[in-house]
């Protein structure tokens, strides 16, 4: 399992590895931690001439917290956003989720960036991003603009992201209230069967606001509006939480494979949101 | 001598023999990073070789063209069957009596086929220019399935047509491979007719891969020099090897050399001789210089020999108060492309006759089919005898379905059928001779250690919490007792290719009483550098520290079968015992001669020869030693040495008792382990540290099989999980601990009573979980569902169960 | 394809070496640095066979370009103790049964050698979870656990013997 050839660059900034991907066309990718894009180049399922590294460049990492707006750079990994104490008060569903991603070796390598950037709807980071209404922050040779995580993603590998743009970083407003990051998987390394990211605010006792998203139940992350409805308002009981489920899975179209076929996935997505919600319900 | 001389216990000690806990010494290099595996094999101008292999599962090749990829700088060499066929190199013998492509000779009949072979300066020119091998071809209708392959007009083995008979008898259609019978059918099924109780299933062992972390590979070296070729590589069988290289190539056995060097786990999948082996030799003696071959995860496992993929169709029947009375089974064996099994050449099913297990059954009978598909070839014992794993698993499955036609509890069902221990030797109604056993003893070990009665309250406390819905979670408790066969020999039986299955040993001690030790095995993590030299230690009296054992090199080592079957301790361990006897009575009339007596005056304590009535008066295996070389004994040759060929008289029949409780959530098909009790009698132990080794290993194989591990394919032939993604191995986290017992009833055939262990928990490992699974489920009306239990399976069965509301 | 000149610093030692930017470093280690401890078990970034440390991670070498290494400090299997004197987990796999054909062990001894960084007293549950990345088809894990476990209770009582 041997990559074709390629030209290396590593660029030390945002603008020139934007031009390097403008000059060199559909012939570059960048290259973050590695851990998508290697394993599909050592198939040779992936033609590419250029690899532009984005290692080197600074203002693409880091993590701040300025009041409640969250900004995690576009290469910050998987490892550094489960160590980072700050963010686990502000926003504990990141760790929750990231722990759940791939095994300790492909979490150090791994970015937040790579994550939601590639467009593998088995990624988990992009249904997560969709539930706390992430913008991504993009920038091209003629300048940056924000795309909100919920009009992202088009199809399977196919994302708004113009081939000539990097993906600078994410920023969503801290969550309050109750959360909860549930997959099913076949073994530590495997994607989700189903997965599910929860969000919900509690106001006297009645959800006050919830957000539910999934992964890998689409060829893309699915966004939930329809089963937020469904509990705001509630007591989130058996029955709001029956109906949000319902709702949820109204939106999902799962494709049989490996794990199982679609009637067993849309058990196991029903059964994963159910307890998402109810456990984001518990810590609200 | 003196009152400082080490007391009896202190000497017994100091050997680190046979019943010690000896901490390994492979492990000093091992954990450095100094293991030498045949990747690590660099030689001066090697080339790599790379396949090109069929995206097809069946296909005609009408082209090949290498222009491209020989134009590529770097490419020495691409080798195609047409380029073999003058060396008639293109087919090779199986290990089972047929034949298979070298390289695709007009056509392919599975994915992953080796087509051609790319040599290049290093890999990764010989990568690029597997992709510019351009191989044009022809779509044929695909069969995966072998009940269908034997109906269908799809003729797979185009080179067989004609051909009414294969190695072993007649064949009745052109995908059919053979039929082998066993016991009395007639008989059989008069039993079955007149039974009280019948119960039927069809048992389906699916196709699972033996996925050694290491994959295979080989280095070979043509010296056009001396005409010398030397082998290394991936080889449980290094022996094997030489004498099938040899037959090939015309090269006389004394001028190749076969080395196995450290092998990265083996579980069967290095026994058979692979395509890459062959192009590695051929492309050395093409282009004069060394060329390895190491394939890649995927190659391993769409390429490389399966294991299992048997369909048993059982009967059994049994008296209404549960005394089993007949077994009766039939099955349909997808061998895939081609017969490559590593079976003894008499028996092309195995061993599967042990299929009546740990039972007193008085008749029965068992039919095997062998059917082509366009599947890779194999069929390997992937940590058990020959096809054990499937009778072990058919027979604990048999059991379990009969106990639920009979209502009665499996544990019972099991003990009043037991072979009893004052039946042994016991004559099997399938032609067995079982050496030794108590199974009573261990059952009821096994029920105690577990609580077993408080497990079944616990379980129908939890049938009826469910049934209220109160939980979600199932409770599963497997049992399993199994009777493994093991160490083949005898040579009258079983041979290889013609070669009988001894094994062997040959012992060097030096005069300063330090030894070096040769055997025919090969380890590939089981620790022979480590318990052989235990074995040889109780023997002989020298300390196992001051004994180098070596293994796998054709030039020294002596001729031996291998490693696999769990054969090494059985075989190969009597070796060494029985060469140990050689030198101790070589010892014992040199010690006669320094201590003035007779022979017979001299009793052997531990480590020394001792005057019988004078314990003060002794010489011990050193001071022999020393006196073998520098004294002139009359009568004697100098020196200490001997070599000794075992053929067992018989196999060994090692066993166990297992006991799985296992959670289930029923919504998703989750699980969760919460217990495993493993008991297993493997005769007289040798080192524990290294069975436990072995035990927690091949169950956490038998747990990767039972709930996830396959190799499946899609309707077209495309093997849909030949990556570690989807072919299951379990992590740290998904494993349990388990607690690991023993009894010990030594083999009475045996030298030192030793049974072998390696491959006895893959063996009831597997029906354990399998059996917790159907357990669970038992209470909600299940009887049989097929492996592997993984969750959408799990899920399917509740479903059908209407568990789900 | 154009070479790079690439600078790695590997168990401390200074290295230069031309190679393709395609060059996986697995294949840097352990053919042109001839450090053949890290093995290749899948090349698919599952098992962890191949396990090194780059700059304080564990790293899967079969998942990492030659190039996206120039410049990093790396250190093997090779790089943890002597011949004469073992690493604390070296001996404690021995030990402890930790190992059988010893194919994962280097990946494994790394891999525990950076988690007892972070994590110098884990639980068996973390162990577990923090060698996750590492599969062995020999042992069943539970005296690899036992092993880890093990050396970590030595080097924090060495630790407190010292203070
Ligand atoms: C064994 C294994 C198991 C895994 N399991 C999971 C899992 O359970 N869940 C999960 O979510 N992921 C999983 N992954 C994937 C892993 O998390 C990847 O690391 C991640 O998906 C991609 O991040 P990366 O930094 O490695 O990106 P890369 O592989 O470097 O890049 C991925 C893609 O995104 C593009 N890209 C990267 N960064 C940018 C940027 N800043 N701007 C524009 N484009 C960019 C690249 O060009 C490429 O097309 C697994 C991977 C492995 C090897
Ligand atoms: S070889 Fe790198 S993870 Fe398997
Ligand atoms: S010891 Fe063999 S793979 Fe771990």
């Amino acid at each position: 399992m041997i990559p074709a050839a390629f030209e290396y660059h590593r660029p030390v900034d945002v603008t020139s590895a934007a031009s390097l991907l403008r000059r060199l066309g559909d012939e570059a990718r960048v290259l973050a931690g590695g851990h998508s894009l290697i394993p599909m180049m050592k198939l040779r399922m992936a033609a590419i001439e250029h690899l532009i590294d984005l290692q080197d460049i600074d203002a693409l990492k880091g993590i701040s917290i300025d009041g409640d707006t969250v900004t995690i750079g576009a290469m910050v990994t998987q490892a550094e956003l489960i160590a980072h104490e700050g963010l686990a008060k502000v926003a504990p569903i990141l760790r929750e989720a990231a722990l759940q991603i791939a095994d300790p070796q492909v979490r150090y390598m791994g970015t937040l960036g790579g994550n939601v950037a590639n467009g593998d709807p088995g990624n988990d980071m992009p249904g997560l991003m969709q539930a706390l209404g992430a913008a991504f922050l993009l920038t091209g040779p003629d300048g940056a603009r924000e795309v909100a995580a919920r009009d992202f993603y088009e199809a399977a590998y196919m994302t708004a992201r113009e081939e000539d743009e990097i993906l600078t970083a994410v920023r969503f407003t801290a969550p309050p209230g109750g959360y909860a990051y549930e997959k099913q998987k076949r073994k530590i390394g495997d994607y989700a069967t189903a997965a599910a990211a929860v969000l919900i605010g509690k106001e006297g006792g009645r959800v006050a606001h919830a957000s539910v998203a999934m992964t890998n139940l689409s060829d893309t992350p699915v966004w939930s509006p329809a089963a937020a409805k469904a509990l705001t308002g509630t007591d989130c009981g058996p029955e709001a939480i029956r109906a949000a489920t319902e709702a949820a899975l109204a939106d999902i179209d799962p494709t049989e494979d490996n794990r199982g076929p679609v009637a067993f996935k849309r058990h196991v997505a029903g059964i994963i949101i159910t307890r998402a919600i109810q456990r984001a319900w518990s810590r609200a | 001598m003196n009152d400082l001389s080490p007391s009896r216990e202190e000497r017994i000690a100091n050997l680190k023999g046979l019943g010690c806990s000896r901490k390994r010494v492979e492990d000093v290099r091992f954990t450095q990073g100094k293991g030498n595996y045949v990747d690590d094999i660099k030689l001066p101008g090697m080339l790599q070789g790379d396949f090109v292999r069929s995206p097809y599962a069946h296909a005609r090749v009408i082209s090949v063209n290498k222009e491209a990829a020989l134009a590529l700088p770097g490419v020495i060499a691409v080798l195609t069957a047409e380029d073999l066929a003058p060396l008639n190199l293109h087919w090779m013998p199986t290990l089972a009596g047929d034949k298979q492509m070298v390289l695709a000779d007009g056509k392919v009949l599975f994915q992953g086929q080796e087509v051609a072979f790319v040599v290049a300066e290093d890999r990764y020119i010989a990568a690029d220019a597997v992709e510019l091998v351009e191989v044009e071809y022809e779509e044929l209708p695909v069969l995966t399935d072998p009940f269908a392959a034997l109906e269908s007009d799809v003729v797979l083995r185009e080179d067989l047509e004609g051909q009414s008979a294969g190695a072993h008898g007649p064949r009745r259609h052109h995908n059919h491979i053979f039929l082998w019978e066993e016991g009395d059918k007639a008989a059989t099924e008069q039993v079955l007719d007149s039974a009280d109780v019948v119960a039927e299933e069809m048992i389906y062992y699916h196709r699972t891969h033996p996925c050694p972390l290491e994959t295979c590979g080989a280095v070979a070296s043509m010296d056009k020099v001396n005409g010398k070729l030397t082998l290394w590589g991936t080889f449980q069988a290094p022996h094997v090897v030489r004498t099938v290289a040899s037959l090939l190539s015309g090269i006389e056995e004394h001028n190749i050399r076969v080395v196995s060097p450290d092998i990265g786990g083996g579980f069967g999948n290095k026994v058979g001789v692979y395509p890459g082996y062959v192009c590695s030799i051929v492309a050395s003696i093409v282009t004069g210089r060394p060329v390895k071959w190491v394939e890649d995860r995927m190659e391993n496992l769409m390429a490389t020999a399966f294991a299992r993929d048997y369909w048993m169709k059982g009967r059994i029947a049994a008296t209404k108060e549960g005394k089993i009375t007949g077994l009766w089974c039939h099955v349909t064996a997808d061998h895939g492309a081609f017969d490559a099994c590593a079976d003894p050449t008499k028996f092309p099913a195995g061993f599967f006759h042990i299929c009546t297990g740990s039972y007193d059954i008085p008749v029965a009978y068992v039919g095997v089919d062998g059917v082509y598909t366009n599947k890779a070839p194999g069929g390997v014992a992937y940590r058990c005898s020959f096809r054990v794993t499937e009778a072990a698993y058919f027979i604990e499955r048999m059991v379990e379905v009969l106990a639920i036609e009979l209502g009665m509890d499996a544990a019972e069902l099991r003990r009043i059928n037991f072979i009893r221990a004052d039946q042994f030797p016991y004559h099997s109604a399938l032609g067995w001779e079982y050496d030794s056993g108590d199974y009573h003893t261990a059952w009821d070990k096994a029920l105690a250690a577990v609580d077993y009665a408080g497990l079944r309250r616990e379980q129908a406390g939890r049938v009826e919490a469910f049934k209220r819905g109160e939980t979600r979670k199932l409770l599963g408790i497997g049992l399993t007792h199994f009777t493994e066969i093991v160490g083949a020999g005898p040579v009258k039986n079983c041979d290889i290719l013609g070669m009988g299955m001894f094994d062997s040993c040959e012992i060097r001690i030096h005069p300063t009483g330090s030894a070096i030790a040769r055997l025919g095995t090969i380890s590939q993590g089981q620790g022979h550098a480590t318990t052989f030299a235990q074995i040889l230690a109780s023997e002989i009296g020298l300390p196992a520290d001051s004994i180098t054992i070596e293994e796998g090199d054709t030039d020294t080592a002596p001729y031996g079968l291998g490693t696999y079957g769990s054969r090494s301790t059985p075989v190969a361990g009597a070796a060494a015992a029985m060469v140990g006897r050689k030198i101790r009575a070589k010892a014992q009339m040199i010690a006669a001669w320094l201590l003035e007596v007779h022979e017979g005056d001299l009793d052997w304590d531990v480590d020394r020869f001792v005057v019988k009535g004078a314990p003060e008066r002794f010489k011990t295996m050193k001071d022999i030693a020393y006196a073998a070389y520098n004294q002139a004994i009359p009568g004697l040759e100098p020196g200490l040495e001997a070599v000794s060929y075992y053929d067992p008289p018989n196999m060994t029949y090692p066993f166990g008792a297992y006991i799985c409780v296992m959670e289930i959530d029923v919504d998703t098909g989750e699980h969760e382990i919460r217990q495993f009790y493993a008991l297993d009698d493997c005769g007289t132990r040798i080192n524990p540290m290294v069975i436990e080794g072995q035990v927690h290993g091949g169950l956490t194989e038998a747990l990767a099989i039972a709930m996830g591990q396959e190799i499946a394919y899609d309707d077209i032939g495309n093997c849909k999980t030949a990556t570690l993604m989807d072919f299951f191995i379990p992590t740290a986290w998904e494993t349990p601990n388990y607690t690991t017992d023993f009894t010990e009833t030594p083999s009475p055939h045996h030298p030192i009573g030793a049974k072998g262990v390696g491959e006895s928990p893959n063996v009831g490992g597997v029906p354990a979980f399998s059996n917790a699974v159907h357990d669970a489920f038992r209470a909600f009306g299940l009887r049989h569902a097929h492996m592997p239990h993984d969750h959408w399976r799990i899920w399917k069965i509740a479903n059908q169960l209407g568990l789900h509301g | 394809m154009t070479k790079m000149h690439i600078k790695l610093t590997v168990n401390g030692k200074a290295e230069e070496l031309l190679a393709e930017p395609r060059e996986l470093l697995i294949h840097v280690l352990r053919e042109r640095l001839n450090l053949t401890g890290a093995h290749i078990g899948c090349e698919t970034s599952h098992c962890g066979a191949c396990t090194v440390e780059m700059n304080g991670k564990s790293v899967k070498s079969c998942t990492v370009f030659a190039a996206q290494a120039n410049g990093a400090e790396i250190t093997t299997i090779e790089g943890l103790g002597s011949p004469d004197a073992l690493h604390v987990l070296q001996r404690s796999f021995r030990e402890h049964h930790g190992l059988q054909c010893g194919f994962c062990t280097p990946g494994m001894i790394t891999r525990a050698h950076r988690l007892l960084q972070e994590n110098p007293a884990p639980t068996e549950d973390e162990v577990r979870f923090g060698m996750a990345g590492n599969l062995c088809r020999c042992t069943g894990y539970q005296n690899i656990v036992k092993s880890i476990l093990a050396a970590a209770s030595e080097i924090n009582a060495a630790q407190e013997a010292a203070e």
